[in-house]
């Protein structure tokens, strides 16, 4: 590597890694992404948990709907379709 | 396009007053909207009514949505209106710079105490406190979701929102930017932090169940 290209830190480097996942560096800041990670065992582990992190809140599961907030929804698109007489607005 | 395609055959099934289909629909985005209400107002009771809301505005408008936006842009559109208006009767307008400018105050991924000094001589900016790798047994204990979910819970609404959309949902940066009016500079900043706290919480929670 040419020693004049500055090296990241791993200061740096932890502000970088979603830029990185999300493919948003360029070309030049992604080889020096990628240099690092190679030579850091740390800053390697830090992404591994960034990684585990992202799949482990995908397993989150969703919040659900009230069954009352359900019920008055539905309320709401039986009313919505009645024909014009029953007040449709 | 199978997208565009499938949502006309859904709009189509709700203006003929499908009530399985409201019902799908409702199922699915409901969790999004009371999500992304939460930026604008002040608490999760609010935020349901705007949901609520935003499903009138959504049978009120169907007639007239003609597939220029997707279905779900469409929807948020109507939930942003709505939350906008009820967060100015409601006398908040705080949460809105979070969205637009969210890296007006600076936030570390990583508490910088687990760095050497920027101007150490030998190694700047490198690790003091160096990460452990997380053994696998401890993410998939019961009380680690608790912890992710608590963690999550804990964020300020608008990084919770994004890292919602994006990592549970499985939405595309181009889906949450479209659904939340961000630039996708802020949406990335907003996801940054939200994951960067959540591993955060995730590294001492684990080191917490190891001693």
């Amino acid at each position: 590597m040419n020693e004049q290209v500055e090296q990241l830190s791993c200061r740096e480097l932890v502000e970088l890694v979603t830029d990185y996942l999300e493919g948003a560096l360029s070309e030049d800041e992604r080889l020096r992404f990628e240099d690092h990670i190679a030579r850091c065992g740390a800053c390697g582990i830090y992404l591994e948990q960034i990684r585990e992190t992202i799949v482990l809140v995908g397993h989150l599961p969703e919040d659900g709907l009230s069954p009352e907030a359900e019920r008055e929804l539905l309320e709401a698109f039986r009313g919505w379709r009645a024909p014009p007489s029953g007040g449709r607005l | 396009m199978a997208q565009a395609a499938a949502e006309e055959k859904l709009v189509e099934s709700l203006r003929a007053g499908d009530e399985s289909a409201f019902r799908e629909l409702v199922r699915e985005y409901q969790p999004s909207l009371v999500r992304v209400a939460r930026i604008y107002v002040s608490n999760q009771a609010a935020a349901e009514e705007v949901a609520q809301e935003t499903w009138l505005g959504v049978l009120n408008g169907l007639d007239r949505f003609e597939g220029r936006s997707s279905l779900r842009t469409w929807i948020f559109r109507i939930l942003t209106n709505i939350a906008k208006t009820r967060a100015v009767r409601d006398g908040r307008t705080l949460p809105f710079s979070a969205l637009q400018d969210p890296g007006r105050v600076p936030e570390a991924a990583v508490d910088a105490d687990r760095f050497l000094d920027p101007e150490h001589p030998r190694w700047p900016g490198h690790w003091a406190l160096k990460p452990e790798p997380w053994p696998e047994d401890a993410l998939l204990a019961a009380e680690t979701r608790e912890r992710l979910a608590d963690a999550i819970e804990a964020l300020p609404a608008s990084q919770r929102a994004v890292i919602s959309l994006r990592d549970i949902e499985g939405w595309s940066s181009e889906e949450v930017r479209n659904a939340l009016e961000l630039s996708e500079t802020n949406q990335r900043v907003l996801l940054h932090r939200a994951r960067s706290k959540v591993r955060a919480a995730l590294e001492e929670y684990v080191k917490e169940a190891g001693t």
